[in-house]
């Protein structure tokens, strides 16, 4: 805990490498920067105390330089870089077929190396806790490593001072000595000032800098980033967050699931467009295609609110809010709510048309009759006197061991049992018929009349989503934070260059985090004409 | 509209022979010779490449004016927009550090990825719906751009890494340079192969169950590997020599197979040809060329390019590509494998940055890294949209 | 001098032990609410939440409000559904018992169409309630996700058990039981 006094008189916190005033190397500390038997200065985080490395003493201390280190952020990176390539080599749970089961599908698809990666829950990697996990440490490391690094080292910029110790100026990469009387110091101040350059003087030397604030862009990034990472966690806020989905049927009204009762949607007409396959340009590759290509999903529709109190079950009260239309990519915004295209499907029946005719003669006709599959009647009285009553409806019609069942209550294999009886005998036995899409059974195989399909009429179910989020505010700005910083940080170079007067002339010496050759080129424009040697760059004198 | 798009398709073939006249130039600027002025060869180099740029800038609009769309819908389109956006991120690079070495490299990996980007169906594709959106423009252009500065940085890496691993002895790191060169090779030898048995209209059409109903797959290449329990029913065409394995599902898992096995023996074939022609390991051939190269500055360009190219990637491939996926598929990510690649890719760059600034990696280690970023690159460009596969593949 | 870097460590600890602490606080947060399957059914417990059906096949509205005082039995339930077939006779068998001891079986029924619920009716005998929820409102509100599915409201209005899949004789007389009121 020991304060270190430096020879030009300030006093450094523990830890320090290079006094924050002068740039003096601090003789015991150079091995945290790795300094130690190197010609030129590391010069990472200017040389400022990082805490991490000298406060250790009880537990949280540890555990808060645990994170502290770059190398641990690096590893957490890594680790979880690796654990994503791998969660994309097998396709995640998400987007296996619908209705397969998690447990056999990856063992039946891809043998034991499926096994694996589900026993080792791979197939829901990015929702497991593990990977969750792994984001959230980054998030901590992100956190402790910059507060760690940017208190010091905003100190130590601020703190430093024009004159800068020998040892410090001998040992930056751009370097030289001129000896000479006839040096211009005022141009040379001038010069770097053309260049843009904050010129400070002490003692006669100069001190000039530019772009300071790029030295904070990563830690304005990792603000971003953590205002993103809370941001997501948002989402957990069942307040903040309504992910729910729809399916409407063309001319149907219908609750909005997640509005809490208090919206409609009135599907109007669903729109399936494909591209012509006849359009020039496109022909040869809807051709490769091998299908048609489509081009538009779009639903038209009307959305209501509730005017009366909310009582789930009871018909509602309700009051037009807008027409609108959703397609891909263009969803329909309401209040706080989004609907998105999100799926369809096509051809569910909504009415079919049946014939009473002779069993024998097709052409024949006791009269039609309409059933509407959203609300059958219970019986049809034909023109002729007949009565067609419905023994038996199966909206969804499958065969069960030998017993016809329904699996859904939509009308996508619709099938009847009808009960045929002729003109006043409503009181005898009827005659019985089976039929639905393709099949007509004669229930007694001695049938006279026959039920006949004649027309039928289809109609498209739209799929929506429904969307509340409140917190992509949040995300919006976390990544806009994240983006201000990085360009901060990196189109933006810290310059330092200092004169020193030294013996029978100066001494000279440059710094940047990158970009050197524009620096020394900026260094070369400066001392022209001030009589000042052009320094080198010692670094590549190394090779 | 017929016309458009064939002056489209002219214009890319002039600018793949103006990069390619622009290559040799290069080349003639960093030989050692005296004999003429390397300034004035270097720069007839860089004219050219931007002419080239600008010719095929002239491809990318009479397209887009044939297709109606900016054409970076599929495989190969993107591609090619990618190895433009390569030549644009050189000529970038160069005018800031002007070093004559870097085109000797850049210029090549631009036309072996727009050579490799004609292998595929070239025609003009009609975009699916959740493909109509500005976005589409945005999100693609500005990702490619960000993928090719970063790219750069491999450049830079691979000339760093030919001009300073020690060729006297073998080592890992020789070893791996080679792997990098063959991987080249492998890539020339699947254009070469590809274009030959095109150009002759090779066809061998197979019958083979695909989920139970036989399915007719048509390879367009000598079938070493046939589809799994295919039966071969063209006259005339060579029988496989084995039939791929059974997991290898769908029409078209067999034929990219068969694709692969040719082109990693074809690229086996050219490297050891060279290497038995040169008779050293090609790194080290290729080493003397590259001596007037600094290291110093080369590792400062790989360093540079991604200190430009990680935000535009950021803001590209993430950002913007989170705001599209919001409008079209009403999440802003869902871990589909294109995205998961973007973040990795994004990842591994965030490394790069960390290790590079706080643990000095420079140097050696940073051209690795920037060699192994290129990986992840071309990965997420080929394999994610050939193998994997998800909602972007399409392109 | 010693004083003020002992306070300086004093501090430091316990900033950075709060930060810590919220940080962990954050990090149990995201992953509780990870693993919490949001989309539970009214869990035991809970008040039921109204709702207001009408009678099949009559005009004659019930709601959930106007049963307070008895025992509730809420079934959602389908002809499409083959396991409701199953448990639908045990209703019926224990039905006209439980109703003098002042317990209502409601079974809301999700099918869209009239015809099929009335012929299920017919064929099974049913005489308990059968309450319409054509387009699923009150199995939306419930949070139901799979048929059948059983609540055991008490008098007070509460949930007092919850069963999904189908429900045996035994089981079911035990339920109705503890929703009995006592006189």
């Amino acid at each position: 805990m020991n304060e270190i006094t430096c020879e030009c008189g300030h006093v450094n916190p523990e830890g320090t490498v290079l006094c924050e005033s002068c740039g003096k190397p601090v003789e015991d500390n150079q091995h945290l920067n790795g300094n130690e038997n190197q010609t030129l200065l590391n010069m990472r985080y200017d040389g400022s105390a990082r805490r991490s490395q000298t406060y250790n003493r009880t537990f949280i201390d540890k555990v808060w330089n645990f994170f502290s280190s770059v190398k641990v952020g690096v590893w957490l990176i890594v680790i979880t870089l690796i654990a994503s390539a791998i969660g994309t080599l097998l396709p995640q749970e998400m987007y296996i077929p619908p209705g397969s089961d998690a447990s056999t599908h990856y063992r039946d698809q891809y043998g034991l190396i499926g096994q694996i990666y589900y026993q080792l829950g791979f197939h829901n990697l990015f929702s497991s806790w593990w990977y969750m996990l792994l984001l959230a440490l980054i998030g901590i490391s992100i956190i402790i490593a910059s507060l760690d690094r940017f208190i010091p080292l905003y100190k130590t910029l601020k703190t430093q001072k024009p004159k800068r110790h020998d040892q410090f100026m001998k040992k930056q990469r751009i370097f030289g000595k001129t000896e000479s009387d006839s040096i211009d110091m005022h141009l040379m101040k001038e010069n770097l000032k053309k260049n843009r350059y904050k010129v400070t003087e002490e003692d006669g030397s100069l001190f000039a800098e530019k772009n300071r604030f790029s030295r904070w862009g990563p830690y304005v990034n990792h603000i971003g980033l953590i205002v993103f990472l809370l941001g997501t966690l948002l989402r957990f806020v069942p307040a903040l967050y309504v992910d729910e989905f729809v399916w409407v049927r063309e001319g149907e009204t219908k609750m909005i699931t997640g509005t809490e009762g208090q919206y409609y949607i009135k599907n109007e007409d669903f729109i399936l467009e494909n591209y012509d396959e006849n359009d020039e340009r496109f022909q040869e590759a809807i051709m490769r295609n091998g299908q048609p290509v489509p081009k538009t999903y779009q639903t038209n529709a009307v959305i209501y609110e509730r005017t009366d109190d909310i009582v789930v079950g009871k018909d509602p009260e309700l009051k037009e809010v807008k027409e609108a239309e959703a397609r891909v990519n263009h969803p329909i915004k309401f209040e706080n709510y989004t609907l998105y295209q999100a799926s369809y499907q096509q051809n569910e029946f909504n009415e079919m048309t049946f014939k009473l005719h002779d069993m024998d003669d097709e052409d024949s006709s006791y009269g039609e009759f309409t059933i509407d599959l959203d609300d059958p009647e219970t019986e049809y009285e034909l023109d002729s006197g007949h009565v067609v009553v419905l023994g038996s409806y199966f909206p969804e019609y499958e065969l069960d061991d030998g017993e016809p069942v329904s699996v859904s209550k939509y009308p996508r294999n619709p099938a009847f049992v009808f009960n045929v009886y002729p003109p006043g005998e409503s009181d005898g036995e009827p005659e019985v018929s089976f039929a639905g899409i393709g099949a007509n059974v004669d229930g007694s195989g001695e049938n006279e009349f026959k039920v006949g399909l004649v027309d039928f009429d289809v109609r498209d179910v739209t799929g929506l989503t429904v969307r509340k989020d409140y917190t992509l505010p949040f995300i919006a700005l976390g990544g806009a934070i994240f983006m201000i910083g990085v360009i901060q940080g990196m189109y933006w170079n810290h310059r330092r260059i200092w004169v020193k007067p030294k013996d029978n002339g100066v001494w000279i010496a440059g710094h940047t985090n990158k970009n050197w050759v524009a620096l020394k080129r900026e260094i070369e424009k400066s001392t022209k004409g001030t009589g000042i040697e052009t320094p080198v760059d010692q670094q590549e004198l190394k090779d | 509209m017929g016309d458009l798009s064939a002056i489209s398709s002219n214009l890319l073939y002039a600018a793949f022979v103006i990069y390619l006249v622009a290559t040799f130039f290069f080349a003639g600027a960093i030989r050692d010779k005296k004999t003429t002025s390397p300034d004035r060869v270097g720069k007839i180099g860089i004219i050219l490449s931007i002419v080239g740029f600008l010719t095929q800038l002239g491809y990318f609009f009479t397209r887009w004016g044939a297709a109606g769309h900016a054409p970076v819908s599929n495989l190969f389109e993107f591609i090619t927009f990618f190895g433009m956006m390569l030549v644009f991120a050189f000529i970038i690079m160069y005018f800031i550090y002007r070093i004559n070495v870097l085109g000797v490299i850049a210029l090549p990996v631009a036309l072996l990825i727009i050579a490799f980007a004609s292998m595929f169906p070239t025609e003009i594709s009609p975009l699916v719906p959740s493909l109509q959106s500005h976005w589409l423009y945005i999100h693609v252009t500005t990702a490619a751009l960000g993928q090719a500065i970063l790219s750069i940085s491999f450049v830079a890496g691979l000339i760093f890494l030919i001009r300073q691993v020690d060729q006297n002895k073998k080592t890992k790191q020789t070893f791996w340079l080679e792997f990098v060169i063959y991987m080249v090779a492998t890539t020339l030898a699947f254009i070469i192969i590809s274009s030959v048995f095109s150009a002759f209209n090779y066809e061998a059409s197979f019958e083979a169950p695909v989920e139970g109903q036989p399915v007719e797959i048509t390879y367009e290449m000598p079938a070493i590997a046939g589809p799994f329990e295919g039966e071969l029913i063209s006259d005339g065409a060579m029988s496989p020599l084995f039939q791929a394995p059974e997991w290898m599902r769908g029409v078209d898992a067999a034929i990219k197979f068969n694709t692969m096995i040719w082109s990693i023996l074809g690229g086996l074939v050219l490297y050891w040809l060279v290497r038995l022609v040169l008779r050293k390991r090609i790194g080290s051939a290729l080493q003397p060329l590259l001596r007037k190269a600094n290291p110093e500055i080369v590792d400062e360009v790989g360093y540079r390019a991604v200190a430009i190219g990680f935000p535009i990637f950021t803001l590209g491939a993430l950002i913007f590509a989170m705001i599209w996926a919001q409008q079209a598929w009403d999440r802003f990510w869902g871990w589909d494998p294109k995205e998961v690649w973007a973040l990795i890719t994004f990842f591994f760059y965030a490394a790069y940055l960390h290790l590079r600034l706080s643990r000095g990696w420079q140097g050696t280690k940073s051209a690795w890294l920037a060699v192994g970023g290129f990986a992840i690159i071309m990965f997420n460009l080929l394999a994610v949209n050939l193998i994997i596969s998800g909602l972007h593949s399409y392109a | 001098m010693k004083e003020s870097t002992l306070k300086k460590k004093k501090k430091r600890l316990i900033f950075r032990t709060a930060m810590l602490a919220v940080m962990v606080g954050l990090i149990a947060f995201a992953l509780i609410s990870n693993l919490k399957d949001d989309k539970s059914a009214v869990a035991k417990g809970e008040q039921a939440p109204n709702f207001q059906l009408n009678k099949f096949g009559t005009d004659e509205v019930v709601s959930l409000d106007d049963l307070e005082g008895q025992g509730v039995m809420i079934n959602f339930w389908a002809t499409y559904c083959e396991p409701c077939k199953e448990e639908m006779p045990y209703m019926e068998e224990l039905y006209s018992e439980y109703k003098d001891k002042n317990v209502e079986i409601l079974a809301v029924n999700l099918d869209s169409t009239n015809i099929v619920v009335e012929r299920f009716q017919e064929r099974y005998g049913l005489s308990f309630p059968i309450l319409h929820d054509k387009n699923g409102q009150v199995m939306d509100q419930y949070n139901v996700s799979r048929l059948p599915s059983t609540l055991f409201v008490n008098a007070d209005g509460v949930v007092e058990e919850q069963v999904v899949g189908p429900l045996t004789l035994d089981k079911l007389d035990g339920y109705l039981n503890e929703i009995t009121p006592e006189t």
